[in-house]
């Protein structure tokens, strides 16, 4: 057996080779050179509209050379916000994860700061609106930034024909396509009256009065419209307020010309109720729009989607913005910041918008007039004003301004539709207030 | 005896041999080959029954930033929240209704069964265990259908007799009525297949005497069906009441504890709190609340079954 004795000048000269090799590996870009990311993103409803951020995504882990792996999670029965809970708790899982309304907030200590790439986003994209900075935002500190996919306005979607044999109101005229909203006269009060002359009619509106999303974003929206909060942006639980009063005996009225089982609807419900020809008018983004298309071609046909009506303290439109967020136990943030850019570009959320045939809202100021909701149909121009693209509504969240950890509270457990249904069952104003005002003290812990 | 068995055969050998033999004792042991046989599912019930539990535990005892012990606090707070009481209340309404409608359902069908022909009877106990073995998610989805608020199967066929329509979800009495009666459905063909084995096991000879001595229907039924059956009565009321008080599928699809929190249980409110409200030490609490109580139900249940059990 033989044996080869190393002499010192090979040993220097190996140990010199290896140095140089280790020292230039992490630049030689190879298939994957850049490293691996993982992303967790939500299931879109909309068939197709996955595919998009799929192929956003391979196109830049081919320019990055970074090995990508792509989750969709879906929404149902809560799926992703456990999963955002239990990789918090892990802290271990998804790079990206894409994570509803609250949960930025939620998880906030465990997310890595995106100051660094969202201000340059606002140059580029436009400023974003107050619920975006109220949900994504901390101490100035942007813990998550906005996604396109899933964010959305649940304003009116209502039956052209309906509203304008039942109620007498031309919702086209109101809110012509490709122009500027003459709605000065869409106030709470019209929207009453409206909801009477179609309960009367036979074709009720179709709003939930239930512990689920849906319902509870109306709530928000028609509190909000009334100036009512339960709970201030300083935390001091204001429920016993004459805004909170106007609010709830508003609410009493309008749920007399409701569904009777509406205290039982989810946020399939006021979907069916459109899809059927029942309503004349449901609170939703265009996703029953986009049902009826396909399965009663001659409702959607007759839908058009619109503003909310206005309030004595404004137009409110209730909006559920969607987040990206960057976990600070990632191994590779610089890649993930990078993607983060990418999908935020202004090319690709005009391809999120086409793929979701609309549905996707994008957060920032300047991406409001996509042609896709200009075009989408029939009828031509029914999504126009979804977008809220003359900035004639507040874009708000139910709850707030409460501290978004308060105000999730008060958003889940439904206490504004639960205030409205117990008044509007007969008990007393103050009754209510009292329980109102209870919940919301329970809901002030740390 | 096998263990002496193996004592008789041990080989008497030299010291140095004495270590390896004692090894080959242990081993040869019918308990610590037992042992060893249980050890995977020991690991199991450890990592997925015995882990949760305590981490369950330690969560309950945290603020809710997760980042604080604050003990007992979570349950102090709970103490204090009518919405709590209104769920306890609601919990034991639902499971003791549920349970005691199962078992009467479950022995007035068992009677049924065990009076049809034993030819024909293996068929009807498969139709009848049909509930039990479809998962629950799925058939409660199919129950939310025929309760849908709007399009009611039930009350479609309740407007042919000039009744309804029903609100079963949106009101609060039939929402309470439909997730029991949704768990009754579901549970009673458990008890129905228990209460019939110890039908089965009840010898003919005893009701024979009886029907000599002059005992009626119901005379048979308390003086010997009854007596001969209650430790099955006991065990499966003990274990069917800690699965309908830990229920969470039904009353989640159904109703998802509305309206106004009139349906909500243990199960389904320390989800709300937990996971909706981002809560969850005081999700772990709410869920941890009925551990005590049930323990303690189970404790004097098992020791009165022991205790007839010797007795027979």
């Amino acid at each position: 057996m033989s044996r080869k004795t190393l002499t010192r000048r090979q040993f220097v000269a190996a140990t010199a080779m290896s140095s140089a090799a280790l020292i230039t590996a992490p630049y030689v870009r190879g298939a994957y050179a850049a490293g691996k990311l993982s992303i967790g993103f939500w299931d879109h409803w909309v068939p197709g509209a996955n595919d998009a951020s799929r192929a956003l995504v391979n196109e830049w882990a081919e320019k990055e050379k970074v090995e990508v792996s792509i989750d969709y999670i879906t929404s149902n029965n809560n799926k992703i916000q456990l999963t955002v809970a239990a990789e918090a708790q892990a802290k271990s899982g998804h790079d990206i994860l894409q994570m509803p309304t609250w949960w930025p907030h939620a998880y906030a200590e465990n997310l890595e700061p995106l100051n660094d790439i969202m201000e340059p986003l606002i140059k580029q994209n436009g400023e974003v609106n107050g619920t975006v900075k109220y949900l994504g935002q901390a101490g100035g500190k942007w813990l998550a930034i906005p996604a396109t996919p899933g964010s959305q306005i649940k304003g009116p979607c209502s039956r052209i024909d309906l509203m304008k044999k039942h109620a007498g109101i031309d919702v086209q005229e109101m809110y012509p396509a490709g122009a500027q909203p003459k709605a000065d006269g869409w106030t709470m009060d019209t929207f009453l009256k409206a909801a009477e002359a179609c309960q009367k009619g036979g074709f009720p509106f179709g709003i939930g009065l239930g512990e689920t999303t849906d319902s509870v974003d109306t709530a928000g929206a028609i509190f909000q419209s009334f100036g009512a909060e339960l709970v201030n942006a300083k935390g001091d639980v204001t429920v016993k307020t004459d805004a909170v009063r106007q609010a709830l005996e508003y609410y009493k009225k309008l749920i007399a010309f409701l569904p009777p089982d509406a205290p039982s609807w989810d946020d399939a419900s006021n979907n069916k109720w459109l899809i059927s020809g029942r309503g004349a008018l449901i609170l939703n983004p265009p996703s029953a729009w986009a049902v009826a298309k396909r399965d009663a071609p001659q409702v959607a046909e007759q839908c058009w989607t619109h503003g909310f009506p206005a309030g004595p303290k404004g137009r409110f439109a209730p909006y559920l913005p969607y987040f990206w967020g960057l976990w600070s136990f990632s191994k590779n943030k610089e890649a993930a910041k990078s993607l983060l850019v990418h999908l935020s570009a202004p090319s690709s959320i005009a391809k999120f918008v086409a793929a979701s045939g609309g549905y996707d809202l994008p957060a920032y100021a300047n991406m409001t007039t996509l042609k896709t909701w200009a075009e989408e149909g029939p009828p031509k121009g029914t999504l126009y004003h979804y977008p809220n693209p003359y900035n004639h509504q507040t874009l708000s969240i139910a709850a707030s301004p409460a501290p978004p950890k308060v105000a999730q509270q008060i958003y889940f457990q439904a206490t504004l539709t639960k205030m409205a249904l117990r008044y509007a069952q007969g008990e007393k104003m103050e009754a209510t207030l009292a329980w109102a005002e209870g919940e919301c003290e329970g809901f002030m812990r740390s | 005896m096998a263990d002496a068995v193996v004592e008789q055969g041990r080989p008497i050998g030299a010291a140095g041999t004495r270590k390896r033999t004692s090894l080959r004792n242990v081993l040869g042991r019918k308990s610590t080959v037992a042992f060893l046989l249980t050890l995977p599912l020991i690991i199991l019930i450890a990592l997925l029954v015995l882990y949760p539990a305590v981490y369950s535990i330690h969560l309950a005892t945290l603020n809710k930033s997760m980042q604080k012990f604050v003990g007992f606090g979570n349950f102090t707070f709970l103490f204090k929240r009518d919405t709590f009481w209104m769920v306890v209340k609601q919990s034991c309404i639902f499971a003791i209704t549920a349970v005691f409608f199962k078992a009467l359902m479950g022995f007035i069908v068992a009677h049924f069964v065990h009076n049809i022909p034993a030819k024909g009877q293996r068929k009807w106990r498969g139709m009848l265990l049909v509930p039990w073995v479809i998962p629950p998610a799925m058939s409660t989805l199919a129950w939310l259908w025929l309760f849908d608020p709007s399009y009611s199967a039930f009350n479609y066929t309740l407007s042919f007799f000039h009744i309804g329509p029903i609100n079963w979800l949106g009101d609060n009495l039939w929402a309470r009525f439909s997730v029991i009666l949704v768990n009754v459905w579901y549970g009673a063909p458990f008890f129905m297949i228990m209460y019939l084995a110890a039908l089965k096991s009840v010898p003919d000879q005893l009701y024979e005497a009886a029907a000599i001595d002059g005992a009626n229907w119901w005379q048979k039924i308390w003086f010997i069906t009854l007596p001969m059956m209650r430790n099955i009565i006991a065990i499966t009321t003990l274990f069917s009441l800690i699965v309908t008080f830990a229920n969470f599928d039904i009353v989640r699809i159904l109703t998802s504890g509305g309206p106004l929190d009139q349906t909500h249980i243990f199960a389904t409110w320390a989800f709300k709190v937990g996971i909706e409200g981002s809560d969850i030490p005081l999700g772990a609490s709410v869920s941890l609340f009925m551990v005590p109580i049930l323990a303690v139900a189970a404790i004097f249940i098992l020791r009165d079954v022991s205790k007839r059990g010797n007795e027979a």
